[in-house]
């Protein structure tokens, strides 16, 4: 038989009743939220890059290649492949987009967009690699003028189309972002000393994604804690006792890589501990994670002071991870050094994120550390394991902060010190919530953090209108800005936090 | 409670009672969370409000031993053991001198129990001291040490009773030192009025960015956790800038710190200048009772508590849950602020990059470790204030580093938090018992027994 | 596939939830099982289903006995089971939810979601659901997740199928549709055990009827036994299935709502344009299946719902845009739908739950401070009054039964004079005895003069509270009915039915025998 048999009277069909969302009767509730950020930020933006703006230019050097000739054959295959893919991808959404609109409900794939920006991106600088341009020097007054009013502009039509009860689409704020960035860049470098101040772009670039490194693999055992509805605080935790321990064990057996085993199996320690007192024993999980911290911060000190002073050479000097070249892709201008010069650690991020990504989204066991974070009881009555899953989960977390914990004392710096971590697990926590979530949105989250941080160095070191402890604070400033505003409307994971009593 | 209520004839199935000390936890924690719908609080649900009778049956001897404050007890006592033997595996002189440890067994012990020795010396009585003062001077530094502790404790701990996980001590009494300090320098006022002003100033900065965080939580829903510890950065680094401007930094120098405050904005010595203990510690007294008032008989407290223990009931009956939220973080930060006036108007006597020190990450621990409760976090503080100080004077003797005071600390609160895992340990767990003489019918308690076992924490 | 069960025993602590419960389940039949709320329904089926492990007893399948570690082995075995609150993830497709712990994979452990999909339009196509793989579970309405709920069971090959309690959420023309479901189950060779205390279905629906009482089975019935036997098996007395009542006397109307519009963060009208009066002295009951604004309406009315236009009157003065505090302070009574989460604060002492809207009001509060003795006494004494089971007036609410429980938050709202009062669910998961008293006090408030509001998706608490009954479907209001309204012209009517339409049909249906 049909479910919707003989209904009565012209009745509606009651298998498709209450909560389908009827196109009738349905009004728009769009927040001011982003009008009213927007508006604040545009015109801060037109105070600073505008009315604060100098007459002098800034500079942004790009790197010189190490191989002339390999470095030019590189930008233009890059080019090339860069042109095709633009042009493919801009094509692809164009189509879908037309017959999206045609059939009135069609949506375009989330991916599709980005990777097309992305591509543009790419051909745009693999132009400039061609074209052999070794430095842009832009008017700061102008351009600063010019963003200042893109921004205005930009905001303005924000809070019209709330006026109007409409949200703005996503291309707003992808865009204002990028224009203030680019204005914030002018400005910062005009107001450096000297009569032409500049920087390296590609310099800049490459420090961030190398700061950024401890704090992606943080973030993603947040994801991989968070989704599986484990809050884990003691990311901090899992990275300073994963620096540690690949100092001391890559020292004492002069061997790196051993020291990268340890960090992972350091890290999964302090996990093993997480999991066992909140999953076990039902202790409020964030608690557990404050004290881990506090607990792994005095016992890596007191270790440091005790043992790894009295004897450094024999404890303390764990040697580098030397940068890989990858040969071609290495070659590539301005892309090539930032993302293909990189140590092992760096490798095993990109490598992380995708698999932490695949294995989320697309696999068996990613639908069940899901099920386990949003509804552990429906999980558990299809067999699943609830506290299990989330153990192994939380463990595997430990793993991944633990590597990216041997990124300050096997790459950054090649010896451990008292909380040299500084608090990057917390940021990393912020990363993770800014990406919401999810593990490609808390790597770009984590290169943005990473980037204030090296901009802040940089500009220390060419001299800045803005007092350095006002950069210091930037990603903080940002990350609140972003808690309070962007990401409230993004959920967690429902279980998150909420421990699993069966019954 | 009247008799003709005893008899109980429920046709319906009553909530499960605990049999062991672990579904006790089980159960409490469903309490808690009213089934898994919601988020666990962070303070204990046995000290919330309502008794929940623990039906952990036994003798008398059994509960005692298997009780809350045994586990405390025992929590404290397995710390310093493993904190102690951390001590005496890191110290060289100790491998020394087990070498010859069957000749001269008291050379090692000695050497395992120098660093102890030195902590209770330095922080409680010194029988080593020269004259009175000398022998009370380490219990004087205690009260001093603990009065920020106390402070910052309590502010903490009272977000904790409204459900918020306030990290954000630290920058809280960064912002009430601030403030006081200014007044304490700039303005020259007589004494009292100028030591209460600074007080109030301190008061306030506490409370403007504690509210900061009550304000967005209410707001726009932006978690408290992640928004205390940006502010916390962000409140040291605006500490740092303004120690580097005119209006902050002292006359003539080049570090950044502020010149000293004025004698009248000083809290007066309790005990004469050969000790540091300051009158500070009797506003901690004071902020102690009137957090214990606060929460227990006033209207402000009862919705403090209620938006804490169950939010969406908070609302239903009427209680306006933003402003509670912002009122608590405002009153926890003013506290927290509190701890930054001890520190500027009483131990240090200026401003400096660390004038917040830890103290705001050890309130968290001191807070976990009072269960929430005034009384408790009082006593906390203290006995953290007794680590820090003896820990001070430990290091001095006997060259352990002070960073084994937060091993201890910390272990201490992971202990407490799991009493399951301290009685495992201890081979307390009743669970055993039951094994061994579980059959059919033996797990029936008659369930009038429950009237005699309202035991609470 | 036959199932018994042999001597199932559970216990909690001190308490016996199954006692002994001997149970056989025949390939082809539809098994039901009766008993009140608390009877131990849902614990037995629970330990049938692996989520317990019994404490006592074990269970055979065809004649083999069999150890559930989990309800991985119960699926295994061929028991599938449809939860009373449906086990799906919201945010999560159909096909993904189906997928769960059964995934069809490709090579390393990739899904293989259009295997699912496929799946689940071969089931779909056999027992005729219409249901999109791709949509979101949250987007789904009720009727369509809970076949989404069976879908998952069939595609695991269960071939006993538990309801625990399937038509609670449900139109009683969606019941009907699942009943045939049922049916066509039943004919496919699988054996179906049905979970209720509705004694109508019940009888529609089974061929041997089990009643459980207190954990034990008192007995099986024969379907065509007669309700009222059924109801005293069940309840172990022998129970009036109606209240006596004295017929309303209605006064002036004092409460009025006029074009009330709720839209929610979707920018739904979950409430749209309801106008509707309570005089004093009267029940109006709301009626209509769960999710169709009631919730919505009950917290405008209170004044925690955002988005509210409209106008919402008592005694003269408009409700709408005050505070709850202001509105409680009017006089408005209000039991919350969820008392665990809205109702009460379950780690708080039953004292402190008395007082939980009247903390501050004297004589309770005296500016800013408490007075603990008379809370206390305050709390003894009501305690006393309504009859609350407990050890002492300092126990945490949340350890206390449902039905005491309920009585707490009735004896807070119903202990300062009401000018409305306002009740939602008041009587779910409750006992018998605990339903009769919950019923026995509206009335009485009611007969006080005080107009009441009662919501519930019981069409028999209704019928037997009404005076007036207010039929509520996708927000808005299909109608309002006298008492005395048949269930079948309110069936409709919850459906979105227009009354007169309504009642024609009825008429017809019943004229030409049986429906479908």
């Amino acid at each position: 038989m049909s479910t919707t048999t003989t209904q009565p009277g012209g009745g509606t069909p009651a298998g498709n009743a209450p909560a389908s969302p009827g196109k009738t009767g349905a009004t728009e509730l769009v927040s001011w939220k982003a009008g009213i950020g927007l508006s604040l930020l545009a015109i801060l933006g037109t105070v600073l890059f505008g009315f604060m703006s100098n007459s002098k230019s800034a500079g942004f050097g790009i790197a010189e290649a190490a191989n002339e000739a390999a470095s030019s054959v590189a930008a233009l295959v890059t080019f090339v492949l860069a042109l095709l893919l633009s042009v493919g991808l801009g094509y692809l959404w164009f189509v879908r987009r037309r017959s999206g609109l045609a059939s009135g409900s069609g949506t375009v794939p989330g991916w599709l967009p980005a990777s097309t920006v992305a591509a543009v991106v790419v051909l745009g600088l693999a132009a400039l690699g061609v074209a052999k341009v070794s430095k842009i020097t832009l008017p700061s007054a102008a351009i600063g003028w010019i963003a200042a009013v893109i921004l205005l502009g930009l905001a303005g039509y924000t809070v019209y189309l709330t006026q109007a009860k409409k949200s703005a689409p996503r291309w707003v704020g992808g865009t204002f972002a990028a224009v203030f960035l680019i204005g914030f860049m002018v400005w910062i470098v005009a107001g450096g000393n000297g009569d032409e101040p500049s920087i390296s772009l590609a310099g800049l670039i490459a420090g961030s994604v190398t700061l950024a490194v401890p704090l992606v693999f943080g973030s993603l055992s947040g994801v991989l804690c968070e989704r599986v509805g484990v809050v884990n605080i003691a990311i901090e935790g899992q990275l300073l006792l994963g620096a540690f321990s690949a100092a001391v064990v890559a020292t004492v057996t002069h061997n790196v890589y051993a020291g990268l085993v340890a960090a992972a199996v350091a890290g999964t320690l302090v996990s093993l501990v997480l999991a066992v007192v909140s999953i076990k024993y039902l202790v409020n999980q964030i608690i557990v994670g404050v004290v881990l911290n506090v607990l792994i911060s005095g016992l890596t000190s007191f270790l440091f002071s005790t043992l790894l002073t009295a004897d450094p050479d024999g404890l303390n000097k764990p040697g580098r991870l030397p940068p890989v070249d990858i040969p071609f892709l290495s070659d590539i201008p301005i892309i090539g050094p930032i993302l293909f010069h990189q140590s092992l650690v760096g490798y095993l991020m990109y490598i992380a994120v995708i698999v932490v990504y695949l294995g989320l989204f697309h696999t068996k066991w990613g639908l069940r550390v899901r099920a386990v974070g949003e509804h552990p009881q429906a999980a558990d009555t299809v067999g699943i394991n609830v506290n299990r899953t989330r153990f192994w989960n939380v463990l595997m977390g430990g793993a991944i902060a633990g590597i990216g914990g041997s990124f300050f004392t096997l790459v950054s710096v090649d010896a451990f010190s008292k909380d040299m971590s500084g608090g990057r697990g917390y940021i990393a926590l912020a990363a993770l919530i800014f990406g919401r979530w999810n593990p490609i949105g808390a790597f770009l989250a984590a290169l943005l953090f990473g980037f204030a941080d090296n901009l802040q160095s940089v500009i220390t070191i060419i001299g800045s209108p803005v007092p350095s402890q006002f950069m210091a604070m930037l990603p903080y400033a940002l990350t609140v800005f972003a808690v309070a505003g962007l990401v409230g409307r993004s959920r967690p994971p429902a279980a998150s936090g909420i421990p699993y009593v069966k019954g | 409670m009247s008799e003709s209520n005893t008899p109980r004839q429920e046709n319906e199935v009553e909530p499960e009672r605990p049999e062991t000390l672990d579904d006790e936890v089980v159960l409490d924690v469903a309490l808690d969370t009213a089934d898994g719908a919601m988020a666990p609080s962070v303070i204990p649900a046995t000290s919330q409000g309502g008794q929940i009778p623990h039906a952990a049956g036994g003798s008398v001897f059994r509960q005692i031993v298997t009780g809350n404050a045994m586990v405390s007890v025992l929590s404290v006592l397995l710390a310093i053991v493993l904190g102690g033997i951390l001590m005496a595996v890191t110290n060289p002189k100790v491998a020394e001198t087990a070498g010859y440890f069957f000749a001269q067994p008291g050379d090692m012990l000695t050497e395992v129990f120098r660093p102890y020795v030195a902590l209770v010396q330095g922080s409680i009585f010194n029988w080593a001291g020269a004259d009175a003062a000398a022998q009370l001077y380490p219990i004087t530094e205690t009260l001093t040490v603990s009065t920020p502790l106390i402070l910052a404790g309590l502010g903490v701990a009272l977000a904790f009773r409204a459900g918020l996980f306030n990290i954000g001590a630290q920058g809280q009494i960064i912002f009430g030192a601030l403030f006081g300090a200014y007044v304490g320098f700039t303005w020259h006022l007589p004494f009292l009025v100028h030591l209460l002003l600074v007080i109030v100033a301190g008061f306030v900065g506490g409370a403007v960015w504690g509210g900061v965080v009550g304000l967005l939580k209410a707001r726009t829903g932006a978690h408290e956790v992640i928004v205390t510890i940006m502010l916390n950065y962000i409140a040291n680094f605006l500490l740092l800038f303004l120690l580097t401007t005119p209006a902050f930094q002292r006359k003539g120098s080049t570090n950044p710190i502020s010149p000293f405050l004025d004698q009248s904005a000083l809290f007066p010595e309790l005990l004469g200048p050969q000790f540091r203990l300051h009158a500070g510690f009797l506003l901690a007294v004071l902020a102690t009772v009137f957090v214990w008032w606060l929460l227990k008989r006033s209207t402000l407290g009862f919705e403090f508590r209620a938006v804490g223990a169950n939010q969406s009931a908070a609302r239903t009956a009427g209680i306006n849950v933003p402003r509670a939220v912002i009122l608590v973080m405002a009153l926890a930060g003013a506290l927290a602020g509190l701890a930054g006036i001890a520190q500027v108007s009483g131990t240090e006597k200026y401003l400096s990059g660390g004038v917040a020190a830890s103290i705001g990450f050890d309130a968290i621990t001191v807070a976990l470790l009072g269960r929430s409760t005034p009384w408790g976090t009082f006593f906390a503080g203290l006995l953290f204030g007794a680590f820090r100080a003896g820990g001070v004077a430990m290091q001095a003797e006997t060259q352990t580093p002070i960073d084994i005071v937060l091993v201890i600390q910390s272990l201490i609160v992971l202990f407490i938090a799991a009493p399951p895992l301290v009685r495992a340990i201890f081979g307390l767990n009743p669970r055993k018992k039951k094994k061994a003489t579980g059959g059919p019918g033996s797990g029936s308690i008659p369930s009038g027994k429950l009237e005699s076992g309202a035991a609470t924490a | 596939m036959k199932l018994e069960l042999k001597g199932i025993t559970k216990r909690f602590g001190s308490l016996v939830a199954n006692d002994h419960i001997d149970l056989v389940v025949e390939p082809g039949q539809v098994h039901c099982l009766l008993g009140e709320n608390g009877a131990g329904k849902s614990t037995l089926m629970n330990v049938l289903y692996g989520l317990y492990d019994p404490s006592d007893g074990e269970i055979l399948v065809d004649g083999k006995p069999v150890v559930f570690k989990g309800p991985g082995d119960a699926m295994a075995a061929g028991i599938g089971m449809v939860h009373q609150h449906f086990m799906l993830i919201p945010v999560f497709t159909v096909a993904e939810n189906v997928a769960l712990g059964n995934e069809a994979t490709k090579a390393a452990g990739f899904l293989n979601l259009d295997e699912t999909r496929r799946r689940i339009s071969e089931i779909s196509k056999q027992y005729g659901f219409h249901v999109d793989p791709d949509a979101l579970v949250e987007d789904l309405p009720v009727g369509v997740q809970q076949r989404v709920e069976i879908i998952k069971a069939l595609v695991r090959d269960a071939e006993v199928l538990i309801l625990d309690e399937p038509t609670a959420v449900l139109t009683p023309q969606e019941t009907d549709e699942l009943l045939d479901i049922i049916r066509q189950l039943k004919a496919a060779g699988k054996s179906i055990v049905f979970i209720s205390h509705k004694l109508r279905e019940v009888k529609e629906i089974s061929d041997i009827i089990t009643v459980i009482r207190r954990g034990k089975v008192v007995g099986s019935a024969d379907p065509s036994a007669s309700p009222t036997e059924l109801a005293s098996a069940m309840v172990g007395r022998a129970v009036s299935l109606t209240l006596e009542k004295k017929p309303a006397q209605p006064g002036e109307a004092t409460f009025k709502v006029r074009n009330l519009t709720v839209v929610d963060h979707n920018g739904q009208h979950v409430v749209d344009g309801l106008s509707f009066d309570i005089a004093k002295g009267e029940v109006l009951a709301i009626a209509g299946v769960q999710g169709n604004g009631q919730t919505e309406l009950t917290e405008a009315i209170l004044g925690v719902q955002q988005h509210v236009t409209g106008s919402i009157v008592l005694d003269d003065v408009e409700l709408l845009g005050k505070s709850v505090k202001q509105v409680l302070s009017a006089g408005v009574g209000f039991v919350p739908e969820d008392r665990k989460i809205d109702g009460l604060v379950g780690t708080f002492s039953i004292s402190e739950n008395m007082i939980l809207d009247l903390y501050d009001k004297p004589p309770f509060a005296q500016g800013i401070g408490m007075k603990p003795a008379l809370i206390a006494s305050h709390a003894e004494k009501k305690v006393e009054e309504f009859d609350v089971r407990t050890p002492s007036i300092d126990v945490a609410v949340g350890t206390l039964s449902g039905g005491n429980q309920q009585k707490v938050v009735l004896a807070r709202e119903l202990s300062r004079p009401l000018r409305l009062f306002i009740a939602s669910q008041p009587t779910r998961g409750l006992d018998v005895g605990s339903i009769e008293f919950v019923h026995k006090r509206v009335i009485a408030e009611r007969d006080n003069g005080t107009p009441v509001m009662i919501v519930s998706t019981e069409l028999d608490e209704v019928l037997e509270l009404a005076d007036r009954i207010a039929v509520l479907y996708r927000g808005k209001l299909v109608g309002i009915v006298p008492a005395g309204t048949s269930r079948d012209v309110l069936g409709l009517m919850m459906a979105g039915v227009p009354e007169h339409e309504a009642e024609l049909t009825a008429h017809k249906t019943l004229e030409g025998g049986t429906h479908v």
